[in-house]
C-alpha cells in the first residue's frame, strides 16, 4: 500500500467505502480514490485502537432485511398486545418512536407501523454471525448483548496491514455486505469514550474521540450520556447541579464517592476522560437465567408453574452447553405494577437440570403466590461451577440417576429432531 | 399488672424466650413475649407458631395481670440495662403501653391485648418419657450437623426420633431409641437404650430449630428432661421451661435401605491424625468441591487434592487395612463433620468401592453410624 511507503507520516482520513487511507480530509470531503462523501478524518486516527461496534436497529434491521417492501415504512418490533419497543427503524423514530417505549404509546405517535413480533432466535443467529466477524478482526472482544461490543484492536495492525480504524470500516463493510444490516462504530482510546463515540454518528456511523480533544469534548456532554448513570442517578446529580460532565470535575475524587459510592469514582475518572477497565472478552457468566412476560396478568398458581417449566428448561440447556451447574436458584417474579420480587434458594450441591431448578422453584413459587398478579416470571442459576459437580449421586435418592438419564436422553433426541419432538408431561400444550 | 424483677432473671428468661421469636413477623402479635404475672412469678411465653417456650420466672408481683410487649426490644433493653439492676414492668388500664423501670430509665413500650396472643393447646401427649440433659445433647449432638436444608425435602429438615423394635438391631434383642438425619450426602444416626415409657412410641420429626433451640437451652441442664409427644407435637420439660414444637409432617424415608450392609473393607485409623490430615490436604481442593481423595493400600493410607488453581497435596497416614488396594474420593467437609462427632480414639471404616456409600463409626462402639456417600475425584 501506498501509505505505508511514507512511514513518517500516519495517515489521517479513511474512506468507508473503498477503505483507501489518505494524509488529510480533501476539501470536498470526498474521497480522492472512488469519490464517496463516506470520509472519515481526524488527527488521531492511526493511533486509537478502543472500539465500541453497535448495529442500528438491529431487530429491525433484521426484518426489513429480510422483508424489502418494508425498506421505506416505518417497523417496529416487540412484544404483543403490550410490552414495549424492542427496536424501531431510523423512519419509525422520525415519528417518534423510541426503543423500551410502551407499544400503546408509539402506536399513537406512529400508527402506520409495522408491528412484527420478536424472533429472538433469529437474531440470535445472526448476532453470532456477527460476534464471529468481530472475532476475525480482534481476539478482545467483550460482548454487551447481541448485537453489541467492545473491540480492543491494539497490536492489530501488522496483521491487518493497517490501522484498526481501517479494519474496522472493513468489519462493518462485511458485515452490511454479509448479514445486510448497518452497524456504528465508535472509536477512541477507552471503553467509556468509544461508547459514547458510537452515538454521535448514528446510523452507519463512524465517530472518533482523540486524546486530545477528550476533555473539550465531554465538557458539553450530559451526564446521562455516561454508561451506568440511569434516571435515578441522574436525578440525584442534577438536584447536585451536575448535569454536565464538566460539572463534575468540580469536585475531588473522595467527594464524588462520598456522595455516590462505588460509582463516584467512576464518574470521577469519567470526568476527566479515563477509564481504566480493560476490553475482557468472554468474562465468565455469573449467573444464568431465563424469563417471559405474560400477556395477560397471571395470578393462578397452577398457570405460573406451566409458564415456568419453559424457562427451566431453557436455563437447564444454556448451562449445560456452557458445562456449568449452578448451586442457587433465583425465582424472579414481576407483578403488575412492575414490582420485583426474587426468591432464592440454596440447593445442598449444584445442578443443571430443568427438572431440578423447576422443584426448586415450586415451592418458592407457591409461597409467593399471594393473590396478586405477575406479568412477568422468570429463573435463574447463580453460584455456578463446572458441570461435573452438578447433580451428584444421593442416598435417598436413587431416582435422581434415572432422572438424570431421562434428562439426557430429552436432550439428545431434541439436539436431532428439534425442540418441539419431545416434551415433558408438565410441558406439553396440547395441539402444538 | 405491676411487679419487679431482678435484671439477670429477667434477661436470662428473655434470652431463653426471645429466640424463638423470628426477626420478621407479617403477624404482629408473634414479635411479642407474654408475660404473665402470678403469684410470686411471671410466666414469659413465645411462640412463632410452630414452636412454643414458656419460662417461669420468680419475681415480686405487686400486682397480678397479663400483656404482650415486643420481645426483641424488651430483650435489647434488658441487656443494656446495668448489672444488679432492679427493673419494673407496670401496666395500667387498657392503654396499649407497659412501663418498664429501672433506676433512671424509663421506657413506655407499645403492647397488644393479650387475648390476641395464640394460645397454643398440647394437652393430648400420650408418649412420656424422660432423659438425662447429657444424653438428650448427645442424640443432638451426634446427628443434627447431617439435617437437610433443603426446603423441598421438608422430611429431612430435622431429627428423625423412634424407638426400634429390637429384632433387628445389632446387639440382639435390646431396644433402642435412635435419633436419625440426612441430607441426602451423609446419615448420621446413634442410639441409646430406650427409655421406659418410649416403648411403640411414634417415630417423630422434630424440627431442625426446633433442635437449635432446645439444644441452646439445655446446654446446662444436669436433671432430668420430660418428652411427651403425639403424632404431631412434642413438649419437653426442664427446669423451669417448657418448650412446646410441631412435630414436621411428613414420612421420613426407610433410612435402613441406605445403610450397606456388605461393606466387606475395613480401614482403622487414628481419629485426630485423620482429621487433622483432611483438613491440611484439603486446604489446596477448590471452594465448591472440597473433594479429597483417599487411596488405601497394606496399611497405608494416602490422602490427596488436587486443584487447577492452587497445586496438590498428599500426606501418608498409617492406618490397620489389609484389603485390595482402593481409591475413593469424598467432600472433605463431610469427612472432617464426622470425624468431630465420633469420640473414640479410633475411627473405622467399612468401604465397598469407590461409587458405594461407606460407614464410619466409633472402633469398638456402635451407637454412633455415619454414612458417607462418596464423589467423583
Amino acid at each position: 500500500m501506498t501509505e505505508r511507503s511514507e512511514p513518517a507520516r500516519r495517515p489521517t482520513a479513511l474512506c468507508r467505502d473503498c477503505l483507501v487511507l489518505f494524509d488529510g480530509k480533501p476539501a470536498d470531503g470526498r474521497c480522492p480514490h472512488c469519490q464517496s462523501p463516506r470520509v472519515v478524518g481526524h488527527p488521531e486516527l492511526a493511533s486509537l485502537s478502543v472500539a465500541h461496534l453497535d448495529c442500528d436497529a438491529f431487530y429491525a434491521s433484521v426484518e426489513k432485511r429480510d422483508r424489502p417492501e418494508l425498506a421505506d415504512r416505518p417497523v417496529i418490533v416487540g412484544g404483543g398486545r403490550r410490552g414495549v419497543v424492542a427496536a424501531c427503524c431510523y423512519v419509525a423514530r422520525i415519528y417518534g418512536v423510541r426503543s423500551a417505549m410502551p407499544m400503546f404509546k408509539a402506536l399513537e405517535r406512529c400508527p402506520d407501523a409495522t408491528v412484527i413480533k420478536p424472533d429472538m432466535a433469529r437474531y440470535r443467529v445472526e448476532g453470532h454471525r456477527i460476534r464471529e466477524m468481530m472475532e476475525a478482526s480482534t481476539p478482545l472482544v467483550e460482548p454487551i448483548s447481541i448485537d453489541e461490543a467492545f473491540l480492543d484492536l491494539s497490536g492489530t495492525e501488522a496483521l491487518h496491514q493497517g490501522p484498526p480504524a481501517r479494519t474496522l470500516a472493513a468489519l462493518v463493510r462485511r458485515i452490511e455486505r454479509e448479514v445486510g444490516v448497518t452497524a456504528s462504530i465508535g472509536l477512541s482510546y477507552n471503553k467509556f469514550l468509544a461508547k459514547i463515540a458510537s452515538e454521535l454518528d448514528k446510523p452507519r456511523g463512524f465517530a472518533v474521540v482523540g486524546e486530545a480533544e477528550a476533555l473539550d469534548f465531554l465538557s458539553e456532554q450530559p451526564v446521562g450520556a455516561i454508561s451506568g448513570v440511569g434516571d435515578r442517578l441522574q436525578t440525584a446529580l442534577s438536584r447536585d447541579g451536575i448535569t454536565l460532565i464538566r460539572h463534575l470535575r468540580r469536585y475531588e475524587e473522595t467527594e464524588l464517592m462520598a456522595r455516590y459510592g462505588a460509582m463516584g469514582r467512576r464518574l470521577y475518572a469519567f470526568a476527566w476522560g479515563r477509564d481504566p477497565r480493560p476490553v475482557a472478552p468472554n468474562e465468565p457468566a455469573k449467573s444464568i437465567s431465563g424469563e417471559t412476560t405474560f400477556d395477560d396478568d397471571v395470578d393462578d398458581p397452577a398457570e405460573l408453574l406451566r409458564r415456568l417449566w419453559p424457562q427451566c428448561e431453557r436455563v437447564a440447556r444454556r448451562l449445560k452447553a456452557a458445562d456449568l451447574a449452578g448451586q442457587s436458584v433465583t425465582l424472579k417474579l414481576k407483578t403488575r405494577d412492575f414490582k420485583i420480587i426474587t426468591r432464592a434458594h440454596k440447593l445442598s450441591d449444584p445442578t443443571n437440570m430443568a427438572d431440578r431448578l423447576y422443584r426448586t422453584a415450586e415451592p418458592m413459587l407457591r409461597r409467593a403466590c399471594d393473590g396478586r398478579k405477575f406479568r412477568l416470571i422468570g429463573i435463574g442459576a447463580g453460584d455456578l461451577t463446572a458441570g461435573v459437580f452438578a447433580d451428584p449421586p444421593d442416598l435417598l435418592d436413587p431416582d435422581r440417576g434415572r432422572r438424570k438419564q431421562v434428562e439426557s436422553a430429552i436432550d439428545a433426541v431434541r439436539q436431532r429432531l428439534g425442540d418441539h419432538a419431545i416434551t415433558k408431561g408438565r410441558g406439553f400444550k396440547p395441539g402444538r | 399488672m405491676k411487679l419487679t424483677i431482678e435484671r439477670a432473671a429477667l434477661l436470662k428468661s428473655l434470652g431463653h424466650v426471645q429466640s424463638v421469636v423470628e426477626r420478621r413477623n407479617t403477624i404482629p402479635i408473634l414479635s411479642n413475649v407474654l408475660i404473665e404475672a402470678g403469684s410470686g412469678a411471671a410466666k414469659l411465653t413465645a411462640t412463632d407458631m410452630d414452636l412454643t417456650i414458656v419460662e417461669e420466672v420468680g419475681c415480686q408481683v405487686a400486682e397480678a395481670g397479663a400483656t404482650t410487649a415486643p420481645a426483641h426490644t424488651l430483650y435489647d433493653i434488658v441487656r443494656k440495662l446495668p448489672d444488679g439492676a432492679q427493673v419494673e414492668l407496670d401496666v395500667q388500664g387498657d392503654q396499649g403501653q407497659m412501663r418498664l423501670k429501672s433506676g433512671r430509665s424509663t421506657f413506655q413500650l407499645a403492647t397488644l391485648p393479650k387475648e390476641d396472643f395464640p394460645a397454643t393447646q398440647a394437652n393430648d401427649l400420650p408418649q412420656a418419657f424422660s432423659l438425662q440433659g447429657k444424653e438428650l445433647r448427645e442424640l443432638i449432638d451426634r446427628t443434627r450437623f447431617a439435617i437437610s436444608t433443603e426446603e423441598t425435602r421438608y422430611y429431612l429438615n430435622g431429627i428423625y426420633v423412634h424407638a426400634t423394635s429390637g429384632e433387628a438391631d445389632s446387639d440382639g434383642g435390646t431396644k433402642h431409641l435412635r435419633g436419625v438425619a440426612t441430607d441426602g450426602h451423609r446419615l448420621a444416626r446413634f442410639e441409646m437404650p430406650l427409655p421406659d415409657g418410649a416403648d411403640g412410641m411414634p417415630g417423630v420429626i422434630v424440627p431442625r430449630k426446633t433442635v437449635n433451640e432446645l439444644r441452646k437451652l439445655i446446654d446446662e441442664t444436669d436433671g432430668g428432661i420430660e418428652i411427651a409427644l403425639s403424632e404431631t407435637k412434642v413438649r419437653f420439660t426442664f427446669d423451669s421451661t417448657v418448650l412446646t414444637s410441631k412435630l414436621i409432617d411428613g414420612t421420613f424415608p426407610d433410612y435402613e435401605r441406605v445403610i450397606p450392609s456388605g461393606n466387606d473393607k475395613m480401614m482403622e485409623v487414628d481419629r485426630k491424625a485423620f482429621a487433622s490430615a483432611v483438613d491440611r490436604v484439603s486446604t489446596i481442593s477448590t471452594e465448591k468441591s472440597r473433594a479429597v481423595k483417599l487411596s488405601l493400600a497394606d496399611n497405608t493410607l494416602t490422602l490427596s487434592a488436587t486443584s487447577p488453581e492452587n497445586g496438590s497435596a498428599t500426606e501418608e497416614l498409617e492406618i490397620s487395612y489389609q484389603g485390595e488396594n482402593i481409591e475413593i474420593g469424598f467432600n472433605s467437609r463431610y469427612l472432617l463433620d464426622i470425624a468431630e462427632r465420633l469420640s473414640g480414639d479410633g475411627a473405622q471404616f467399612s468401604l465397598s468401592d469407590s461409587a458405594s456409600p461407606t460407614i464410619v463409626q466409633d472402633a469398638g462402639d456402635t451407637s454412633a453410624l455415619y454414612v458417607l456417600m462418596p464423589m467423583r475425584v
